[in-house]
């Protein structure tokens, strides 16, 4: 199991935007009415989008208000998947696959650039303060391995010299397009022969 | 493409790499949507048979016979409704087969909800994407409003007279949602720990009402197989294991790929003829992991003669799981890179059952001090047991998923292994191992 530490330094209120709460109202339609809570999932993203991509307690008192349950049963979903952020992270934000597919084809390598050049440690804001970065499990992309997710996107098929010119246009806030760095297409086989010259998805 | 075992008009994922564009326009061309109404019209005993004559089993790892799973649906609507919900979190290492469905043909799916929707009297469908695939949810969710525009999904959804909505549920990675009962519980608004079986979700699933859960492979597959026939279908492979798969072909291979090929490819042409072979050649072939991280690896002399369909690898006291295969060759550790897969699966452990949430520590605490040769030769022994304290003592599968890479570490690279398991036992000589969650049985005071 994972562990995760929420933020020692907490924010008071949280409120969905007049945006976001139109969304809640699209969410809440997906699912029977009586059955309200099933939205506990998607709410709790928006809260992590609407706050810098990191869930304050607040917003879980919020969102347990709002769908009528109780903030404990949040707090459960909400620790127990590692996709919700309980602390800040960096304004791109670097997860690194090192599952064995990755570590066979070099995300080692892929580590030990973060390491150098974002922070020393996993979980800690750059010394820029725009970049944070930690090792995560299978990301489902094994056949473009080594790739790393920043934000919402994937970067595949990375090797040193191009995790690093990724790593530095992330410092400078000019980040490259993901994609695949070999110039290859999708999950296709290399040196074949594609029919239209288009080269990501 | 190089040498294929499958024919060119048996494939039925075309688009697989988006060489011919995604979206509804360029996929009615490869005939998604076909006569959907008519196939439909012929009822739910005419599909299911035809879905049980090609004997399809299930792409998410278990290999149960859809046909079968789907008549396990209850005949008649009662006070409950129906629901299908759709695995689309695809997880396992070594997998990202599901990925390129959702991407690059997305209609297959849809029309393949729709008509497995109406097979299990299911009005609603909840297709559960693993929220890192956050691009792959958005295409998806784009191709789903592309098929209610041209009225293929809603109400009279393609003229069939059946009302169908498909919505998108993300996960937020965890990888034991891909179990199906955690992922029902997930949808549920909980936390996703597996339930204990029975009831079946087929009587009692999604908010206690009968459930069909599948995978996006076998879904999709179905139009295609209604379109050409369940004998058809059954005509590729061998019996039992019949149809096109798709392989996902990853580590150290010159070319690494997913690709659509017939059930019971030789694994060596599989690698050969699409992958680009072996890093350092055939020979520099270390072991094979065929069915995602939860099949146990197999050694260079079983891969020669390996043939990758369901019966034979559980033959080779193996499985073909999701058809991940995660090629290790001569250059690795092959110690390493099993210790690494347990660190997974220790991260995943729900924490629902002791053996497991454990046990699964367990495994990789030894293992990493195998890697670090700090390991004791009683500790091999040790680790052996602790799979299979675990191995069947758990509410769901991944109790096994864990504790069978381990044991075929033991069973194939048991040398390998023993030769690093050179320490003196810890309890002579005192050391404070920071691996060792007993340490405080060896302090004189607690002892």
């Amino acid at each position: 199991m994972s562990v995760k530490k929420v933020y020692d330094n907490q924010p008071k209120e949280f409120k969905f935007s007049d945006e976001n709460l139109k969304k809640v109202e699209e969410i809440l339609k997906r699912y029977p009415k009586k059955n309200k809570k099933s939205a506990v999932m998607p709410l709790l993203y928006l809260a992590q989008r609407q706050n810098d991509n990191w869930i304050p307690l607040a917003a879980m008192k919020y969102i347990a208000n709002y769908l009528a349950m109780p903030y404990i049963s949040v707090y459960e979903v909400a620790t127990f998947y590692t996709m919700y952020n309980l602390s800040p992270v960096g304004k791109h934000f670097i997860q690194v696959c090192t599952t064995t597919p990755c570590l066979l084809r070099g995300a080692d390598k892929i580590v030990k650039l973060c390491k150098e050049n974002i922070s020393p440690n996993e979980n800690e804001i750059s010394k820029k303060g725009n970049c944070s970065w930690m090792e995560v499990e299978c990301l489902g992309a094994c056949v473009s391995a080594p790739m790393v997710q920043i934000n919402d996107d994937y970067y595949e098929d990375l090797d040193e010299k191009s995790t690093k010119e990724i790593l530095v246009s992330l410092i400078n806030d000019k980040p490259l397009k993901p994609g695949s760095y070999r110039g290859r297409k999708n999950t296709s086989p290399e040196k074949i022969s594609i029919s239209n010259g288009e080269k990501h998805a | 493409m190089g040498k294929n075992m499958l024919k060119k008009e048996n494939r039925i994922f075309k688009n697989l790499y988006n060489e011919f564009g995604w979206d509804i326009e360029n996929s009615l061309k490869r005939d998604d949507w076909k006569d959907t109404k008519d196939l439909i019209h012929k009822g739910r005993e005419w599909i299911i048979n035809e879905v049980k004559t090609s004997e399809l089993r299930g792409r998410g790892g278990a290999g149960f016979s859809t046909g079968l799973k789907w008549s396990f649906a209850p005949k008649e609507v009662g006070s409950r409704p129906h629901y299908l919900v759709i695995n689309a979190d695809e997880s396992e290492p070594g997998t990202c087969k599901d990925r390129d469905i959702l991407r690059f043909e997305p209609q297959k799916l849809i029309e393949g909800c729709l008509i497995a929707g109406y097979t299990v009297n299911a009005h609603v469908c909840y297709i559960y994407i693993r929220g890192e695939y956050l691009n792959e949810g958005k295409r998806l969710q784009e191709a789903i409003d592309q098929a209610y525009a041209k009225n293929f999904l809603g109400k009279n959804a393609c003229g069939t007279g059946w009302d169908f909505d498909i919505h998108i549920h993300y996960g937020a990675g965890a990888y034991i949602c891909g179990e199906e009962t955690a992922l029902l519980e997930s949808i549920e608004g909980n936390k996703g720990q597996p339930r204990l079986k029975p009831p079946f979700p087929a009587l009692v699933g999604l908010y206690g009402c009968p459930t069909i859960v599948n995978n996006v492979e076998t879904v999709a597959v179905v139009p295609t197989i209604l379109r050409r026939g369940g004998k058809w279908f059954a005509s590729i492979g061998r019996p039992k294991n019949t149809g096109t798969k798709i392989f996902c072909i990853s580590g150290n291979v010159n070319a690494p790929c997913n690709v659509e090929e017939e059930m019971g490819i030789p694994l060596k042409d599989l690698i050969e003829n699409h992958a680009g072979g072996v890093v350092g050649g055939w020979d520099n072939l270390q072991a094979v992991i065929p069915g995602g991280s939860s099949m146990p690896l197999l050694p260079k002399k079983v891969c020669d003669t390996l043939t990758m369909d369901f019966d034979s690898l559980i033959e080779n006291k193996s499985g073909l799981g999701t058809a991940g295969i995660v090629v290790i060759n001569k250059d690795q550790d092959i110690v390493e890179c099993m210790a690494r897969i347990a660190r997974f699966y220790k991260h995943e452990s729900c924490g629902q059952c002791t053996p497991c949430r454990e046990g699964s520590g367990w495994m990789w605490r030894i293992l990493d001090r195998v890697v670090k040769r700090k390991a004791t030769f009683s500790d091999i022994d040790l680790l052996s047991d602790v799979t299979k304290q675990i191995e069947g003592h758990t509410i769901c599968a991944f109790g096994e998923g864990s504790a069978w890479p381990v044991q075929g570490l033991l069973r194939h690279f048991r040398k390998e292994v023993e030769s690093r398991c050179r320490e003196e036992p810890l309890i002579k000589k005192k050391l404070n191992n920071p691996y060792l969650v007993d340490q405080h049985l060896l302090e004189n005071k607690n002892a």
